[in-house]
């Protein structure tokens, strides 16, 4: 393989320079509107929930900032040895949870608990943009060339499935699509099955299934997050968002969060929070600086040179925003509750983690736009 | 680099992606203004409902005041322990882990329960009050284990006097199923309403109006913190015309006998100052459980404590009639100042024989004489041509055969027979038998020391038709002051002057029948009638043998005591009548009471107090 395809050295100065201030302005600021929802879950309280986010925020920033510097042709090579590991990852959570005292998700590394299955989203993600790197999109177009990504989603998709995580699983499932589609896989595999599908999914749930099968189905999908009967938090959670009205309730004033009417406050409801104090101004602001990264990320997928950074940056992108809309969506009701957290808003490290690592790769694939790529396949 | 078809297809797909994730965006964003801005105003509603409880909180009740306004009965703090079906885990937990702090009965805590299945899951339900200081603290510290328990402070019903106003008063009971209505206050922790006496005809002054409270709570239900309160109105007081003192006085003085009761009232105003009916039993034990035994004992009792005999006890006047004969004969004219009968001992008529209660006669008894003597025989003489009917319409003129409103439960209407009544009761004719039983009080005739009362004011007050009232104020309007309102009756001076002479000479004639139970300090010299009613009728057979003394005869077959006066007799203010059930004779049981309460009631003197309608002291008197 020949990796020498440039004579211009990128220096750290220059990778400095060419960081996209914007985006991680952007981060910054969802991060501190985090922190800002956290101090008031906690009910005014500083030291409790708001100082670790931040503090873990500065320490995955810096993470962030070093996987954006590391060179992309290294996050190429990585892709598989990285994926090879995640499967490690979530085969030891599964052995464990099989040893030890029931069903656990997460690795406990002292500072924090590590959730394999969120990092194995983004490894997919990796693998898939570089398997289609390698083949190029002509392949892609042959159905043979399925097997190797069918694998690659497949199997940690029913390892995760077993934890039991059905959301998770089907998240990886979605992202890992996303990226066979962009790859250019035969648009009618997609137009005729997996997109009707997948779309019909939450429209036969929101649309066709009655309440109580709903809440049948809410509690099938993910039982042990539910233990107090299927509609209690999401009722609670729809009264808190409306009652917010179009100003919210003002900041520390939301009476159903602090009165705990609220189901996990700071973790997967923290948006239902957001919701009541600032009402829907402050929701489209949220979600408009979500959006705003994502654009961002969408227009340097396109003016991306490579496969596998164009791949890369979208697969991520998507996946973030699987994120969001099922987070966002399960607290307004639309969806099933299955514990998806708000990203860089939400109480958790692992949530923070996979996100920044997500930016940073995306970052990483920007810096790195001009460098050369083994294989060098490009649309 | 050129833009190769491929990049072009990238671009499309990329851009498909994007236009997928608007939509769903814009279903999110739709959702969210579905949500705030639509159903806004509802989903506010709705967690308010979730944050804020309104509870009530339980009136404070009304004292009860004698007339200087000495409390009857007033409020104490009461300490009880409580329980919120839908805080609790497991009601039967908690309660078995309570029973093993404070000593708990099975029956209590099986009736928790049903409570809690009957009732809104929200409403606290009471498992123990009267809680002792220790009891509360020992269970503040592991209510950690009592899912749903709390300890409230509620208001306890006191009777300082306990049985002296037991008949009047009354008490308060929880509410049984029965008296419950929708009224929420009903089904309060530990609430109480009037079972009995002024406590129950008065409910409704002394209850007060619930306050409410409402408070924020937290998704367990537990209060955060208070929001605003709306206060609620304590019960009105109620006062009576009742003198404290003299209640006492006149309960300690019955306390000689076995069974007795006595009405002191005003005799031109109508107010009653003593009500008393012995014995009697304490009110504050149906504060809490009540033991079975003394219920059974109170209810086995012969002198039967829970009876206000004053009011509902119905007793043959006796002689105490003879004044009512009297007037009636000298108002047909059948009788006058001069006068007179012989009296043998006995009174032939249709070869029926009537006893005097002298075997031995009286001899010549003119109108004053008959009463001083309570000589039966002058009284028989005019009732052939009398008639029973005048004799009854000139008991009912004084007041006999008909109830007063004295606003307590279970007052007795007595009985005044006349031609009309028998007919109507037995179908057949008045004989004149009956009506030569009348004129001495006995036969069908019966009348309650109330009646009594009024009876004996209407003599000597100068012949108006006062009536009895017990209750001044109840808080929302003032009794009339009726000190000259009431009606005259039309009846001669004259006559009311003998009979009052009449009266004069039993206690102080030298023949009188109650002379040795006189009042000898002057200026509160009384006047008077003593009466003996037969419980039970003598037969010939007895008579011949030769009549045992009362002492020799079962308690309860014993002749009534009664007897009626009033002082000072040249200018009365106080009528009494008392009656000692069983007691023997009116002159040997009842005049000796009678002129003991006369005399507490002239030195008492409660005709000076002006009504109170406010507590002498603000909280509380011991």
């Amino acid at each position: 393989m020949d990796f020498a395809m440039s004579s211009k050295k990128l220096t750290l100065g220059a990778k400095f320079r060419a960081m996209p201030l914007f985006l991680v302005m952007l981060i910054c600021i969802i991060s501190g509107l985090g922190a800002v929802a956290l101090y008031s879950a906690a009910g005014g309280e500083f030291y409790r929930w708001a100082d670790k986010h931040i503090l873990r925020f500065g320490f995955l920033f810096i993470g962030m900032v070093i996987i954006a510097f590391i060179h992309l042709k290294y996050w190429y090579f990585l892709a598989y040895p990285l994926w090879i590991a995640g499967m490690g990852l979530l085969l030891t959570v599964e052995i464990m949870g099989q040893v030890g005292m029931g069903a656990q998700r997460w690795i406990n590394l002292g500072f924090m608990n590590l959730q394999p299955s969120e990092l194995m989203k983004i490894a997919v993600i990796l693998a898939l943009a570089r398997y289609y790197h390698d083949i190029g999109a002509d392949k892609a177009r042959q159905y043979t060339t399925l097997i190797w990504p069918a694998l690659l989603m497949g199997s940690p998709m029913a390892l995760v499935m077993v934890q039991p995580d059905l959301g998770t699983a089907l998240m990886i499932g979605m992202g890992g699509i996303a990226v066979l589609f962009l790859a250019g896989v035969r648009a009618r595999l997609f137009v005729g099955g997996i997109i009707v599908g997948a779309a019909a999914i939450p429209l036969a749930y929101y649309y066709i299934l009655q309440d109580y099968q709903r809440a049948r189905v809410d509690t099938f999908l993910d039982p042990s997050r539910d233990p107090m009967g299927a509609g209690y938090h999401v009722t609670q959670s729809k009264i808190a968002i409306g009652s917010g009205g179009m100003d919210g309730k003002g900041f520390l004033e939301g009476t159903q969060a602090k009165l705990n009417f609220l189901p996990e406050k700071h973790t997967d409801f923290i948006f239902t929070l957001w919701a009541e104090e600032q009402g829907l101004m402050g929701c489209v602001l949220l979600i408009g600086f979500y959006l705003a990264t994502f654009i961002i990320g969408f227009v340097y997928a396109l003016q991306a040179k490579h496969v596998f950074s164009k791949l890369l940056i979208l697969g991520l992108i998507i996946n973030l925003s699987l994120y969001v809309m099922i987070n966002t969506g399960m607290v307004m009701g639309v969806l099933p509750v299955v514990g998806v957290p708000l990203p860089l808003v939400s109480y958790g490290g692992s949530a923070m983690l996979a996100a920044l690592i997500c930016y940073g790769l995306i970052i990483s694939a920007r810096i790195h736009r001009g460098e050369p790529m083994p294989k060098g396949n490009a649309f | 680099m050129a833009v190769t078809k491929h990049t072009k297809q990238f671009s499309r797909r990329a851009f498909v992606l994007g236009l997928c994730s608007t939509a769903l965006y814009g279903g999110l964003f739709t959702r969210l203004g579905w949500l705030q801005i639509v159903n806004g105003k509802q989903y506010q509603t709705l967690s308010d409902n979730n944050r804020i409880h309104v509870n009530l909180v339980t009136p404070v009740r009304g004292y009860i005041l004698d007339r200087s306004g000495h409390m009857l009965a007033y409020n104490e703090q009461n300490f009880r322990v409580q329980i919120v079906p839908e805080q609790a885990k497991n009601i039967e937990k908690s309660l078995e882990n309570l029973s093993r702090i404070i000593d708990l009965r099975q029956d209590d805590k099986l009736e928790v329960v049903k409570r809690a299945k009957k009732q809104a899951k929200f409403i606290p339900i009471k498992i123990k009050d009267n809680l002792t200081w220790e009891d509360v603290s020992a269970i503040e510290l592991s209510l950690p284990d009592l899912s749903g328990v709390s300890i409230d402070v509620g208001q306890k019903r006191l009777y300082p006097y306990a049985e002296y106003f037991a008949h009047m008063v009354g008490y308060v009971g929880s509410v049984s199923e029965k008296e419950m209505t929708d009224n929420p206050v009903l089904r309060l922790p530990g609430f109480q309403l009037g079972k009995s006496g002024i406590e129950k005809t008065f409910e409704n002054s002394l209850r007060g109006r619930a306050g409410t409270k409402s408070i924020e709570v937290n998704s367990s239900g537990r209060m955060v913190r208070e929001l605003g309160e709306e206060k609620g109105l304590m019960g009105n007081p109620v006062s009576l015309t009742i003198d404290r003192d003299l209640q006492k006085r006149t309960m300690d003085i019955l306390a000689q006998h076995k069974s007795a009761s006595a009405v002191v009232m005003n005799v031109h105003t109508g107010a009653v100052y003593a009500c008393a009916s012995y014995p009697s039993y304490d009110p504050n034990l149906f504060a809490t459980r009540l033991p079975t035994k003394i219920w059974k004992e109170w209810n086995e009792d012969a002198g039967k404590p829970l009876t206000n005999k004053a009011l509902s006890g119905q007793y043959p006047p006796g002689s105490t009639f003879k004044m009512i004969t009297a007037l009636a004969a000298l108002e047909a004219g059948i009788a006058n100042k001069s006068t007179s009968a012989y009296c043998p001992g006995h009174f032939d008529v249709n070869k029926e024989r009537f006893h005097c209660w002298k075997r031995a006669g009286h001899g010549y008894m003119n109108v004053f004489t008959a009463l001083e003597e309570s000589c039966d025989v002058y009284f028989y003489s005019l009732a052939e041509e009398l008639g029973i009917d005048k004799i009854a319409a000139m008991a009912r003129r004084f007041g006999l055969g008909q109830a007063y409103d004295m606003a307590i439960p279970m007052e007795a209407d007595g009985l005044v027979p006349d031609k009309m009544w028998k007919r109507g009761q037995f179908g057949t004719e008045w004989h004149l038998g009956e009506t030569i039983n009348a004129t001495i009080g006995q036969g069908y005739m019966l009348t309650t020391p109330l009646q009594l009362a009024v009876m004996t004011s209407r003599l000597c007050n100068g012949g108006y038709a006062v009536k009895p009232w017990l209750v001044a104020h109840d808080g929302q309007y003032h009794m009339p002051k009726r000190q000259k309102s009431w009606p005259k009756m039309r009846i001669k001076d004259d006559y009311l002057r003998m009979v009052n002479r009449g009266m004069e000479l039993v206690m102080m004639g030298d023949d009188g029948t109650a002379r040795s139970a006189a009042i000898k300090i002057e200026g509160q010299e009384m006047a008077g009638k003593t009466g003996t009613a037969q419980v039970r009728r003598i037969t010939m057979a007895e008579r011949r043998a030769g009549l045992l003394s009362q002492e020799e005869i079962v308690w309860k077959h014993r002749h009534h005591a009664l007897f009626v006066g009033y002082a000072p007799f040249d200018n009365p203010t106080y009528a009494v009548s008392v009656v000692v059930e069983h007691g023997g004779s009116g002159s040997g049981a009842a005049a000796p009471v009678a002129r003991d309460i006369l005399k507490a009631a002239q030195d008492i003197d409660p005709a000076k107090t002006q009504i109170q309608t406010k507590p002498l002291k603000p909280r509380r008197v011991q």
